[in-house]
């Protein structure tokens, strides 16, 4: 029943322009900065560190448009979706139309997730073709300087799949977030924002007194947005992949137990 | 499967310190054409949306053939079908493709019975376009179209014909006919006399929340016999034996004309105090009233 709800929430994602207009997003900004990047190579001293090595190997353009695409790029993209998942469902009026068919609360629910979560990987799978791709085409496919060695064309690609994989993570929970207010507010823009706002605000903490410390930055969501760059150390440092890893499950599952319990109980008057 | 269609007992919905419906309790059987007749606001809506699961009684319970919409909707809903305000869709696909996630959530597509019922509500050949660009007449068919698909055993329509022209509430009256001919059980929300004194058998009368009347369409209008218009020769004398005699009730003057309430012995008798006086009758009228006259009595009774 879940997966009848699942395939057809992908066949309206697929007719409406707001899934383009992400998945668009998504290829054409890795284009653009490897466009510059040959146009306009960077010169002088780079602060970040793979975007040291661009013009020496594609495979660090991936790596830095994951540094650069944290801040608000990816959440934005992100929310784009999964805030308006179920809030336009209220704004169409068209929750009574299939909260009325052989279906119940939970699987509508569940596919919504499910599609919202799936609009993220593919954004997220799309993102990191287009940039390795370009990147590679850009600089070549060759070896990889990491904060302790340099490694082969082939480790590199192992460990930016990794990298992404690793970085799916908060954004699967930034997603949650995202139905989460999608589902509450049933508001469309107001959720896409709401979710912005969450994501920029975690990151505002750092410059917070009180707030910048290590013991509450860890707990933020978007300090997970970069566990995956412990994995370009020898030996690979996996202790703040696997913090990252029940921080997202945990944001994930509070925003999702919250969520469905107010999609379930809630009257449909609309 | 039970004999009831929808029963409803002590259906309570309260908004905050607002009653919206006030243990109501109403009973459709299988086969029945059941108007429920309330002006706006009067709580049709609510019921309906209770009834589909939509929203959550505060007390009171609702059964669909004898099964708990909230609690269990999909065996609840399972042969129900219907809409409740106005029939929504996505407006960016197409009226078909609309039916076809709908006969999806009830699960699988059935293309030839989406041919089938698109026929019958005759848009087959606007099928193809995105809602986005349909008339009301044309969503209010499509969301019946959407009812049919899934061949139900109680269509719960609540108003409609709400913003048909006067054609479009035609074809609509008589497309719920022909369905009601086929022996689909039919809930009607309406505010609209004519239409349920022209498709309904039974009807309840709701007003603020709150059962006026339950029954049969054919013991409403009885309850208007026994009235009578009298106009005589000398109306005045007329007058004064009407106000004598026995058994006479509510006797007044409109227009020139005598009405009174009696039994039919009590009139026949009155008829001979006239002669007797010399009182020549033009005419004694029993007068039945209309569903709206009836109507307006129901709910004007009780409001403040």
């Amino acid at each position: 029943m879940t997966l009848r709800a699942y395939r057809w929430e992908l066949r309206k994602l697929l007719s409406q322009k707001r899934t383009f207009l992400g998945l668009g997003a998504v290829v054409v900004i890795p284009l653009l900065f490897v466009t510059a990047l040959v146009l306009n190579p960077p010169q002088g001293e780079r602060t970040q560190f793979f975007f040291r090595y661009v013009t020496e190997t594609g495979w660090a353009v991936p790596l830095i448009l994951l540094v650069f695409s944290s801040i608000w790029f990816f959440p934005l993209v992100t929310a784009l979706v999964a805030g308006d998942i179920v809030a336009a469902e209220d704004q169409n009026r068209t929750l009574k139309t299939i909260l009325t068919r052989s279906t119940t609360r939970t699987s509508v629910f569940a596919a919504k997730v499910l599609a919202a979560f799936t609009y993220a990987l593919v954004a997220l799978l799309l993102f990191g073709l287009t940039s390795t791709v370009a990147g590679g085409l850009a600089s070549g496919f060759d070896e990889l300087p990491t904060f302790t060695t340099v490694i082969s064309p082939g480790r590199a690609a192992v460990l930016v799949a990794a990298s992404f994989a690793v970085y799916a993570m908060p954004v699967l929970a930034i997603a949650a977030i995202g139905v989460l207010l999608s589902t509450i507010s049933k508001n469309s823009a107001g959720a896409v924002v709401g979710t912005l706002m969450v994501s920029l605000t975690m990151q505002l903490t750092r410059i917070i007194p009180g707030l910048d410390g290590d013991g509450v930055q860890r707990l933020m969501l978007t300090r997970q947005l970069n566990a995956w760059q412990s994995l370009f150390r020898e030996p690979i440092d996996w202790s703040p992949i696997v913090h990252g890893a029940w921080v997202s499950v945990v944001y994930a599952a509070v925003a999702l137990v919250i969520a469905w319990l107010h999609f379930v109980r809630r009257d449909v008057v609309a | 499967m039970s004999a009831v269609a929808v029963e409803a007992r002590a259906l309570r919905k309260e908004y905050g310190p607002r009653v919206a419906v006030d243990d109501v309790d109403l009973t459709v059987h299988r086969g029945d054409v059941y108007g429920y007749l309330g002006p706006n606001g009067a709580g049709k809506t609510t019921s309906l949306r209770m009834m589909l699961g939509l929203i959550h009684p505060t007390a009171g319970i609702v059964r669909l053939f004898g099964n708990d919409p909230v609690d269990d909707p999909i065996v609840a809903l399972r042969g129900v079908a219907g809409f409740v305000e106005d029939p929504t869709f996505y407006p960016y696909l197409s009226g078909r493709t609309n039916l076809e996630l709908l006969s999806g959530l009830d699960g699988g597509v059935d293309r030839a019975r989406i041919d089938e019922v698109l026929e019958i509500v005759e848009l087959a050949s606007r099928a193809g376009d995105r809602v986005r660009g349909y008339s009301h007449g044309m969503r209010q068919r499509l969301g019946i179209a959407a009812a049919l698909v899934r061949r139900p055993q109680l269509l719960l329509l609540d108003e409609p014909t709400t913003g048909l022209d006067p054609g479009g509430m035609r074809d609509m009256r008589e497309l719920v006919r022909a369905l009601a001919g086929e022996g689909i059980t039919v809930l009607l929300s309406s505010h609209l006399m004519v239409e349920v004194e022209a498709l309904c058998n039974r009807l309840a009368v709701i007003q603020r929340g709150q059962i006026r009347f339950e029954g049969g369409l054919e013991e409403l209008l009885g309850r208007a016999d026994g009235r009578y218009r009298l106009d005589t020769t000398d109306q005045g004398r007329a007058l004064e034996l009407c106000r004598a005699a026995a058994g006479l009730r509510d006797v007044s003057q409109e227009n020139g004309e005598i009405r009174f309430a009696a039994e039919r012995s009590a009139a026949a008798a009155l008829t001979v105090d006239l002669g007797r006086a010399g009182v020549g009758i033009h005419a004694l009228v029993p007068e039945g009233a209309t569903l709206e006259e009836l109507f307006f009595e129901l709910t004007e009774e009780t409001a403040e």
